[in-house]
């Protein structure tokens, strides 16, 4: 575990740009250890983009991403073991069952007791029952749950997520955000979530970063978002954000 | 140790429980579909057959295809190595893309080198499962034992599957930086070999300025070797060792162009995406 002065995640004046078109352009942002932090924007507004340079899957046009004190990608594999992604755009093989996915993972992330973090994570997730299914016969909820546990195996100190909840009933949403508050609090893991739903922000991340085309709008706990824009919610202000070109860091 | 759950990897070093790993997570997958494992040995076997039973023929009606017993045969099967060698490691490859799993894949600690040498155990496991019983079947069929070619048939087969995989791991590149939009090359490539290696006929066949074209590439040392092993009882050590160097420089060529590849697609963005 790395000191709590140091950053888990420390994003410096990022940039990416695809042919012409600017993604990310020149970012700033440091996240504490053990915080959970919401990357808020609409579609297009840079936000897979800055994971997938955190995670070192992506090159940066410039600027610099270091995750617990290695510089991405160049030293990504020093750390890669330690941190982990969930997106339900990326799939694990559907024709292996959950258990034979849940180990090939497990060895590639160098776990140790494979065995046993698999039965630990299936009780915890309530996997236990779906553990000889194949992958791709779950249900979204269930293969939810089982992405969940892959992206737990190695215990991770740094976790990204890119819309964890998307296309879940309210109830197992409920149910994945529980895990994750757990998860981070008895880890004391890094979390950043990408999401567009913003009840989801409210209840687990104390701080929101606003993107909107690629760049920082606004940086702040969601209580002092909702006064600087004198909304009652996060969702209103998400949208004032998105329609009117508003600054949260400028706004009254 | 950063973590009581996972081991600290050295990042420069191999790590042969990774690919340990991917052949796992790849045998399963090959166990768990019987078309999967049934595909792997039906082109082969109808390959053999066609050609077989169309040798028999030939032999007797022609006297000098008489004496060159078993050289259709003998490419067929060893056609079988190179094409099924590349097309197992593609095919291991192509998993991935389909099942939208590459960038879990990337995201891991799993190292590119470790991913290529999976898919190569991948490819030697496939043409195992391939050519195996259709060799057996060959002996059934037309009492030609591909095995009785002994130590000539291990330089035939390192060589074939050298140039097997340089061509897989170049393809895999491609589809890499370029998606699923360039799966078709994974399937087609390989036949560019077929006339220019000259499996079914001697190099001296060729037009002069196609024969130089045809030295350059390492399949056609093996099949000339083959037939001069088969028609004039020769181990033609001198092709192989040829055949050998070329596919260092082939193979290191492929290896390059991946990791350009790779990189290329590391700026791209297309490892985010694994559609077309």
């Amino acid at each position: 575990m790395i000191s709590a002065s140091v950053p888990a995640v420390a994003v410096d004046r990022l940039v990416k740009v695809y042919k012409n078109v600017p993604a990310v352009s020149g970012i700033s942002f440091a996240l504490a250890p053990g915080s959970m932090t919401a990357l808020l924007g609409g579609n297009g507004a840079g936000k897979t983009t800055t994971i997938a340079m955190i995670m070192g899957l992506l090159e940066p046009t410039a600027g610099s991403v270091s995750v617990l004190g290695a510089d991405m990608p160049r030293q990504r594999y020093r750390v890669l073991h330690r941190m982990n992604f969930e997106s339900p755009y990326v799939e694990m093989p559907r024709r292996l069952t959950v258990r034979q996915n849940l180990e090939v993972f497990a060895r590639l992330y160098g776990v140790v007791d494979i065995a046993a973090r698999i039965r630990t994570l299936a009780q915890e997730l309530e996997l236990a029952d779906l553990l000889d299914r194949q992958t791709g016969k779950l249900s979204s909820g269930q293969r939810t749950r089982a992405a969940l546990a892959k992206a737990l195996l190695n215990r991770p100190e740094v976790l990204l997520l890119d819309e964890p909840t998307a296309s879940l009933d309210p109830d197992t949403a409920d149910w994945v955000r529980a895990r994750l508050e757990r998860y981070r609090r008895e880890r004391g893991a890094t979390v950043l979530l990408a999401s567009h739903n913003m009840v989801e922000v409210e209840r687990l991340c104390e701080r929101v970063i606003f993107l909107k085309k690629g760049e920082i709008v606004g940086d702040d706990t969601p209580r002092a978002l909702r006064a600087r824009f004198g909304r009652a919610s996060l969702e209103e202000v998400f949208l004032d954000v998105a329609r009117g070109g508003g600054n949260a860091e400028a706004a009254p | 140790m950063s973590s009581s759950t996972a081991r600290d990897p050295e990042p420069a070093a191999i790590s042969p429980a990774r690919i340990a790993a991917m052949v796992l997570r790849y045998w399963y997958l090959v166990r768990s579909s019987w078309p999967r494992l049934l595909e792997l040995v039906y082109w082969p076997a109808v390959q053999m057959l066609m050609w077989g039973f169309l040798q028999v023929y030939i032999n007797q009606n022609a006297g000098f295809f008489a004496r060159a017993g078993g050289t259709f045969l003998g490419a067929v099967l060893l056609w079988d190595i190179l094409f099924r060698g590349q097309l197992g490691f593609s095919i291991s490859f192509l998993e991935e893309m389909w099942s939208r799993n590459l960038a879990n894949l990337m995201m891991s600690p799993l190292k590119p080198v470790e991913f290529v040498i999976a898919l190569m155990i991948m490819s030697v496991i496939r043409l195992a499962i391939g050519v195996v019983p259709v060799t057996l079947l060959a002996i059934a069929f037309f009492g030609f034992n591909l095995f009785g070619l002994g130590f000539a048939l291990v330089a035939f087969f390192i060589n074939l599957l050298l140039t097997s995989w340089a061509v897989g791991i170049f393809v895999s590149g491609l589809v890499l930086r370029n998606g699923l939009g360039a799966e078709n090359l994974a399937w087609t490539i390989m036949f560019i070999f077929l006339p220019l290696t000259c499996v079914y006929y001697p190099v001296a066949v060729l037009p002069g300025w196609l024969q130089a074209v045809a030295w350059l590439l390492p399949p056609t040392y093996v099949f000339e070797g083959m037939r001069a092993l088969m028609i004039d009882h020769v181990f033609r050590l001198d092709l192989m060792l040829e055949s050998l160097a070329l596919n260092a420089v082939l193979f290191t060529a492929g290896a390059a162009a991946f990791l350009a590849l790779l990189k290329s697609a590391r700026r791209s963005g297309s490892l985010m995406q694994s559609g077309e």
